[in-house]
Formats: structure tokens, C-alpha cells, sequence
């Protein structure tokens, strides 16, 4: 270096500036969207193609069903592309981050866990709108649905990747390897498969009690109300608030093992 | 905040202050840090040395707030770091080892992002981050990922990122490993401007003795989680200055029955055909004047005497590895 410091140097010794909540998940959101353009187009090309051969395969077993069973296949098809992104790739991703100490560098920023895990999960729903909107369109013209409220799959591709990023990134947190978050992402995508793609009348008892705790039917069922043309607002309304909460659940709970994880 | 923690302070107040500072990890009985005592003053270049396992990188992981000492206390710029990382945080900007979170995103993104998560305005952040790929020598391969670089690139994009934003305190664990020398010259000018113009304090792993030599203020070096030795290294060179260091590499091995070599073997750390000596000057001259003739000067393929480095003064202190870098 040039010269040893000398008692003239001033020294800075004021703290640095912190970003607020919202600008660090802004900071984040656009870090992680460019991040996802470059590595999961494949990916959502896959999640995509999964619900849409799931609508395809049901088409050649179900005849003359009622519009509420339909309905209910197109809506869990169209929320199973949210399900394959923020339970699988997240846990997946929240996984890598903690295995190879790559969480070090958020825990070494003035930002708190909630807008890192916001950002990075919302980056990652993003994505999976135009797939979402691509199953529903096919599944209503494949089923017969009505087309007037398929715009209800933007609010609820929302809130279930509300409710179901928080859900993935906690299980990539506080699986012990990465491994396991890889494992456990995929059962539980494969639950809201199942929970979701099956319509509740068809469910055996003990699967429809499991259906009530996963946080992403009420906006199945939402979105199914819709295809068949007929949807109480208020039940609306009442049911996507349920699904933002239980999405704010998990958030609080992958915000908290995110720390924990940091502070290893 | 405090009044000593004001805009400006004298460089002669410590900004860092390490008390009996034990860390031990779980699994692995020995301890990473085993009472580490050091301060580190405004606006100082303060160096960590040692060999792998020395305990440098854990040390530096408390100072960034990564993770808490089992026991003793850190005093960042007044404040007990024990409250949590959002203190150090505030304070500090870390470069680790590697930094896989970035591996993924372009390399002006990851200077920008880090910019605006240590808050700066997204303008401003933009502003900075052209700056800083200009200072590095960056902007040829500002759009490619940074996990697509070659090892030096990949690592100038990092110290660019700990660049970013101004903290009063840098925290860099081996900043130009796997840097050319000219990039690696170019990280020193950049770390060097930000200390003569905002009076950044420094504190930096190293495990290279010559670079150790070059840039920094201070040294503590550290063995087996324990700081052995901590001053200039003009200072702590002086306390070996007596001592040379004679290199020897044979042809073939050196003949046993020969005097110089028998007196020489027991004392040097011998790699294949490569030996390393430790001497009194006077000693080396002498034992090189006689190597030079007969049959050991067949069996001599090159040799050099070199002064004392960083290196001597560890082992001269009991350290007990071999395996700093000397390039």
C-alpha cells in the first residue's frame, strides 16, 4: 500500500446505508427475474408441459362428467405449474443456497430475511403466469369450460405462489441437506398434484381432510368457481384472502429459517 | 449513535476491537479460535496470515456477524457485535472465499444488486456500478454471468461486488487469489484509493507472504487458532533479520557421506530433491562456498539465498505448517 496511515488521515467511521423492505425486495426481484430468464426457461417449459399432458390424459378418462369435476381438473392443472415451480425449483434452490454457504452473502447485507425470500420466491412466480394462463386456456377449450372468468388466473396464480413459495422456501431451509429440501419439494408437489388435480368429490375421506391444510386449494377452488362461470364474489374474495394468509404464514416461517440458517 | 462514532475519526482509535474470542465448531473438538486478541485502527491495512486451518477464515466470519464467538467480544466502530450481524452489516463490506449467490447473475447485476442491498437508490446504485467495472477493468464482460468467468475474472467480479457502496471497514478473505497480475494490481489500487480518499479501514486474509510484505500496515499471524505474532512487517521481519534462507535443488540425491550435507539435512525441510534451510547468514555463505566444490556440486543442480520473509518469522515462532504461499 501506498504508505502506512498517518495520525492526518480522517478516517470514515459512520455506519453505511440500509436499504428499506421494499427496496431491498426490489433489489432482489430484479437480480433473481434476470437470474431466472437465463436459468429456468427449460424448466417452466417442463412445468408447463407436465399440467398440460395431466389435462390431456384425464381428457381420455373423464366422459359426460358435470362441469364441477372438470372444472376442478383444470384449476388444479393450472395451479399444479405454480405447485412445480415454488415447491420444487424453490425448496431446490433455497437448498443449494444453504448447502454451499451462499446465504453468507445475504447475511452479510443490511437486509432482513423477509424481502430476500420475498423477492427471490415472487421472481420465481413470475414465471410461471404465462404457463398458468397457457394450461387454463387449453383446459377450458379441451373441457368445455366457460372462457368469461379465466382471467381469475392471474389473482390466483398470485396468491398461490404466495402460498406455496413460502411452503418451498422453508422446506429448502430447514431440510438438513440438500438433498432432502430436493426430495421434500417434490412430495409435496406431487400432494398438491393429487389434492389438487383430483376433484374433492372424488377424494376418499382422509385425503379431503389433507386437502383442507394444503394452501393452495382455496384457490383451486376459486378458479374452479370461475370455469364454471358462476362464482360467489364474496367466497372470491374470502377464499384468495385465505390462501395470501396461509402464503403469509409460510413466508414468516421461511423468513425465520432463513435467519437461522444464516446464523449458522 | 455515539460521538466517537462521528463522521471522521483519528486513525490512532481502535475501530475494531477482538477480546478472548474462542470459537469452536460442532463435530471437530479443536478449536478454530482459541483466544484471539488483535485491534485494528482507522484507517489502517490490517493483515491476517497463517496457513490453511489457522483459523483466519472463522475469524473473519465473526467479524462480518456470520456467526457468534462461543466466547470473548468484538467491539466494531463502539458496538459489541454479540447484538447480531446487522450491526457488522452496517459497518463492513465482506468478500468470502467464493460467493456462489452471484454465480448466477450477470456481472453488472451482481455489482448493482449488492449496491442497492447496501442502500443505495437504484440510480445511484447504476452510477456506481459503471464506475466500478470501469476501475476493474470490468465493462468487456459486464453482461456474462459471473459463474462463467475464468477463476480471475470470477473473482475481480466479486471484490467488485464488496466494492460496491461505501462501508467504512473491508473485510477480505484472500481478495486476489487466482488474480493475474495485472488484475491483481488493479485490486490493490482500488482498495488503496478508497483508503487515501475515505480513510476506509482495511482488514484482509492473506496466506501470501510477499503480497503480506507489500500492502499491509499491519500483521497478525495466526497458528492453530491463535494469534502467535501481530506488528509491522518490518518489525516482525527484524526479530529473524540474522537469518537467510538457502534453497537447494539436487540432480539426484546428495551424497550422505559428505560433511556440509550431513550437517545440513537435519535442519532443513526437504521436498523430493528440494531442501529448505533456515541459516545465520554467515552460516549459509559458508556452507554454500563449500557445497560448490567437489562432489556435491555435481549432485547441485540451482540454489538461491533469499533474506528473511513473513514466512521465516512464522516458523521461527513455532508455527508448525509449511504451506504459505511464497509467489
Amino acid at each position: 500500500m501506498s504508505g502506512t496511515a498517518t495520525a492526518s488521515t480522517r478516517a470514515t467511521t459512520a455506519p453505511g446505508a440500509r436499504p428499506g423492505a421494499v427496496a431491498a425486495f426490489a433489489a432482489v426481484y430484479a437480480g433473481q427475474l434476470a437470474r431466472a430468464k437465463v436459468a429456468r426457461g427449460p424448466l417452466l417449459f417442463v412445468a408447463s408441459l407436465q399440467s398440460l399432458g395431466i389435462l390431456l390424459l384425464l381428457r381420455g378418462v373423464v366422459h359426460n362428467d358435470p362441469p364441477r369435476t372438470t372444472s376442478a381438473i383444470v384449476a388444479g392443472s393450472t395451479v399444479l405449474v405454480v405447485a412445480f415451480v415454488a415447491l420444487n425449483l424453490l425448496a431446490q434452490r433455497f437448498g443449494a443456497l444453504k448447502a454451499n454457504r451462499a446465504l453468507d452473502y445475504y447475511g452479510a447485507l443490511p437486509v432482513s430475511a423477509a424481502p430476500v425470500v420475498l423477492g427471490t420466491a415472487a421472481s420465481y412466480a413470475t414465471f410461471t403466469i404465462p404457463g398458468a394462463l397457457l394450461t387454463c386456456v387449453v383446459g377450458v377449450a379441451m373441457y368445455g369450460l366457460s372462457f368469461a372468468q379465466v382471467w381469475l388466473v392471474v389473482p390466483v396464480v398470485i396468491a398461490s405462489g404466495i402460498a406455496l413459495s413460502g411452503l418451498g422456501a422453508a422446506i429448502g431451509l430447514l431440510a438438513p441437506r440438500a438433498e432432502f429440501a430436493t426430495v421434500l419439494g417434490q412430495l409435496a408437489m406431487t400432494a398438491v398434484l393429487f389434492l389438487g388435480v383430483i376433484p374433492p368429490t372424488h377424494l376418499p375421506g382422509a385425503a379431503r381432510v389433507a386437502r383442507e391444510v394444503v394452501p393452495s386449494m382455496t384457490a383451486v377452488d376459486v378458479l374452479a368457481a370461475g370455469l364454471r362461470g358462476t362464482p360467489s364474489w364474496w367466497g372470491v374474495g374470502w377464499r384468495l384472502a385465505v390462501t395470501v394468509a396461509w402464503g403469509l404464514l409460510g413466508l414468516v416461517l421461511a423468513s425465520r429459517a432463513f435467519r437461522r440458517a444464516c446464523a449458522r | 449513535m455515539t460521538s466517537a462514532m462521528s463522521e471522521a475519526g483519528d486513525v490512532s482509535a481502535a475501530v475494531l476491537d477482538v477480546r478472548g474470542v474462542v470459537k469452536t465448531y460442532r463435530g471437530n473438538p479443536a478449536r478454530a479460535n482459541d483466544g484471539i486478541d488483535l485491534d485494528v485502527h482507522a484507517g489502517e491495512v490490517f493483515g491476517l496470515l497463517g496457513p490453511n486451518g489457522a483459523g483466519k477464515s472463522t475469524l473473519v466470519r465473526q467479524l462480518a456477524g456470520l456467526t457468534r464467538p462461543d466466547s470473548g467480544r468484538i467491539t466494531l466502530f463502539g458496538h459489541d457485535l454479540a447484538g447480531g450481524g446487522a450491526t457488522a452489516a452496517s459497518y463492513v463490506a465482506y468478500l468470502a472465499q467464493d460467493e456462489p449467490a452471484l454465480d448466477e447473475l450477470p456481472v453488472r447485476l451482481a455489482v448493482e444488486t449488492t449496491a442497492r442491498l447496501r442502500g443505495l437508490a437504484r440510480a445511484q446504485a447504476r452510477s456506481a456500478t459503471t464506475t466500478l467495472l470501469d476501475e476493474l477493468d470490468l465493462g468487456p464482460v459486464a453482461a456474462r454471468p459471473v459463474g462463467r468467468l475464468s477463476g480471475g475474472q470470477r473473482r475481480l467480479a466479486c471484490v467488485a461486488a464488496a466494492l460496491a457502496a461505501d462501508r467504512p471497514m473491508l473485510l477480505l478473505d484472500e481478495p486476489t487469489t487466482g488474480l493475474d497480475p495485472v488484475a491483481r494490481r488493479s485490486v490493490w489500487a482500488a482498495i488503496d484509493r478508497r483508503r487515501a480518499e475515505r480513510g476506509t479501514t482495511v482488514v484482509l486474509v492473506t496466506h501470501n507472504v510477499i503480497e503480506a510484505e507489500l500492502v499491509l500496515d499491519r500483521v497478525a499471524i495466526l497458528d492453530r487458532g491463535r494469534v502467535i505474532a501481530c506488528d509491522t512487517p518490518g518489525r516482525l521481519k527484524a526479530r529473524v533479520s540474522d537469518d537467510v534462507r538457502l534453497d537447494l535443488v539436487w540432480r539426484r540425491t546428495p551424497p550422505a557421506h559428505d560433511p556440509t550435507v550431513a550437517a545440513l539435512q537435519p535442519r532443513a525441510h526437504i521436498d523430493g530433491l528440494r531442501w529448505s534451510i533456515r541459516l545465520e547468514a554467515a552460516a549459509a555463505r559458508e556452507a554454500l562456498g563449500r557445497l560448490m566444490t567437489g562432489a556435491t556440486l555435481d549432485a547441485l543442480d540451482d540454489f538461491t539465498l533469499a533474506t528473511a520473509t513473513l514466512e521465516d518469522v512464522y516458523l521461527a515462532l513455532g508455527g508448525r505448517d509449511d504451506d504459505m504461499e511464497k509467489e
